[in-house]
């Protein structure tokens, strides 16, 4: 086994530039890993292995001439399929965007390639990023790397996969109620969801426009500093990119713990939580104390509503955004071969053929919380609870730095563990969807195994304060010592 | 309303545009009820006087509104399930 594919994005750029290995070297070794091994995980959705050599040629010749080809030179990224790269499909998961070919490039991904990055291909997620076990894909599951009878949570299923199993250095997710910290604590890896505004959505196909934000999945905190500090800062595409000024993320792993106020929400955590992911929760906040770190309690009364809060808004969100695949501008249109069929026909089948049974069940949800007669009961409600929500937290942030919970209430479920019960499954983002409520950022670093799977622990930070967030990370990595762990794949 | 009935979900799936099978319908209407019992604890939240959130944005930015040229017709047509002299062909619109 080559050990180029578990060599971290900034050690990859750095060997490269400094010749001590080549892009095309470091490619072809991650294209072997994902020949042998992908068969077994299923991350993949479509891979670019030709147009990733060319690309790796042309570093390579760029090095050659005395260029710098940027702070990502030669290393290989993938791509969750909600974004848009050029010269490949778009699917979403999704049978409705089957083939689709995008005319555009998302930001983040035109940002990676112009800093030196090499996509190797697009990978699998729950349909339209609805879901916490990769399940809900059309493309089929994909399993954790650590143990291939469980999930490797959702919906970057894909994404925190691919990178667990060094199929690549990073790879870019989404993240709407979760849907990158949780399966990066699933397959321990990092995720990080940065503030809402923080990362151009440009290219990202919408689910819940008020929620989604693009972020990394990585194997150190240092990468995650590294891609953040390549994909953020405005957009002239996306008019709700932050014109504010961004930080030296990758200064902020190496600073030190002591003076760090972490809250920790006691009542939140009371209930509902395993006792093995607790326990090494409790693990990692006493040596963050032992190093220096000031633990505080905090209250986060209106946390618990968060899961209820979130479906309301999400999926009315959603079934705004989804209205879009109709069968007429792109995509699978139904064949009505009914001499009949009119437009509204049309539409109705399409949409009934191409959307798997998640997004139906959302889009369902969601029509029915914006129609007329109960948009105050539910929408509206939800809407004001959400702002007692994002009300918490900045009261809690008054007498804290940054909150600590586990990124999940459980390690790695088995596949078709929860898929009957759709609400069960909702639950296991309870300590992500708050983040995404308010805007706020989130990340996940692994802080420990519990029988033999990753368990996470998730910082969440006041907007912008992805640094303190990136510094927190860091140090759970260096105290906690089970950080770059390979898989058994 | 912790109940949601086949006839409303038949009303809801009109206007979601999905034509859903008689099954689809009932395991629809199992599942949404389940999920809005559950939303029912938002009712007992005091929210006199609190202000709905739609977005956590500081406030946008656009920029001026002047027409470019993103994409040509033949980009914005490559994916059309159906087309014909550069527009999208769609079934009949009107009767039927």
């Amino acid at each position: 086994m080559s050990t180029l594919t578990w060599l971290g994005a900034g050690e990859i750029a750095a060997a490269i530039k400094a010749k001590k290995t080549s892009a095309m070297e470091v490619v072809e070794a991650h294209l072997l890993r994902i020949a042998q091994k992908d068969g077994a995980v299923g991350a993949f959705l479509a891979r670019a292995d030709e147009t990733a050599r060319a690309e790796a040629q042309g570093i390579d010749a760029r090095l050659a001439r005395g260029e710098d080809p940027g702070p990502l030179a030669g290393v290989p990224i993938a791509v969750k399929d909600v974004m848009h790269v050029h010269g490949l499909p778009t699917t979403c998961g999704s049978r409705i965007l089957k083939g689709f070919a995008p005319p555009y490039e998302a930001t983040v991904v035109t940002r990676l390639k112009n800093a030196g990055a090499i996509v190797l291909g697009k990978l699998n997620m729950d349909e339209f990023a609805m879901g916490s076990s990769n399940e809900n894909s059309a493309y089929g599951v994909v399993r954790n790397p650590w143990d291939e009878t469980r999930v490797p949570g959702g919906s970057s299923g894909g994404s925190a996969a691919a990178v667990a199993s060094g199929f690549a250095a990073m790879a870019l997710g989404s993240d709407t109620g979760g849907s990158i910290r949780q399966p990066a604590a699933f397959c321990g890896v990092v995720g990080l969801k940065p503030t809402y505004g923080r990362v151009s959505r440009y290219g990202l196909v919408a689910f819940a426009s008020s929620l989604d934000q693009i972020g990394p999945v990585t194997r150190s905190c240092s990468d995650a500093a590294l891609a953040l500090s390549v994909i953020a800062g405005p957009d002239e595409h996306d008019a709700t990119s932050s014109h504010r000024a961004t930080d030296d993320y990758r200064a902020a792993v190496s600073l030190s713990t002591p003076g760090l106020r972490i809250g920790v929400p006691r009542d939140f955590l009371k209930e509902g939580v395993d006792g093995s992911v607790m326990a090494e929760f409790e693990k990692t906040i006493g040596a963050l104390e032992a190093d220096g770190a000031r633990i505080v309690d905090v209250a986060l009364p209106h946390a618990r509503h968060a899961i209820a809060t979130y479906y309301l808004v999400a999926t009315a969100e959603a079934s705004s955004n989804l209205a879009r695949f109709d069968g007429v501008r792109y995509g699978l249109r139904a064949d009505s071969t009914a001499s009949r069929a009119t437009l509204k026909d049309m539409y109705g089948e399409t949409r009934d053929a191409g959307f798997g049974a998640e997004v139906k069940r959302r889009i369902i949800l969601g029509t029915f919380v914006l129609s007329s007669g109960y948009y105050d009961a539910y929408y509206l409600r939800a809407q004001k609870v959400r702002t007692l929500i994002r009300r918490d937290f900045e009261a809690a942030f008054a007498s804290c730095d940054l909150i600590a919970t586990p990124t999940t209430p459980s390690p790695a479920f088995k596949l078709g563990e929860k898929t009957a019960n759709p609400l069960e499954m909702y639950l296991a983002d309870v300590f992500t969807v708050p983040a995404n409520l308010a805007g706020i950022p989130g990340i996940s670093v692994p802080c420990g195994f519990a029988n033999g799977l990753p368990v996470g622990l998730q910082f969440v930070g006041p907007a912008f304060a992805e640094t303190t967030l990136l510094r927190a990370g860091s140090a759970v990595e260096r105290l906690m010592g089970v950080a770059g762990r390979r898989p058994p794949l | 309303m912790a109940e949601i009935e086949d006839k409303l979900l038949t009303h809801i799936a009109t206007l979601a545009r999905l034509s859903l099978s008689e099954a689809e319908t009932r395991w629809l209407a199992h599942d949404l009820g389940d999920i809005l019992k559950y939303a029912e604890s938002l009712k007992d939240i005091e929210l006199e006087g609190v202000p709905p959130m739609s977005h956590a944005t500081e406030g946008e930015r656009f920029r001026p509104d002047e027409a470019r040229h993103e994409l040509t017709r033949e980009q914005a047509l490559q994916n059309a399930p159906d087309q014909e002299a550069g527009l999208f062909r769609v079934p009949q619109v009107i009767g039927g």
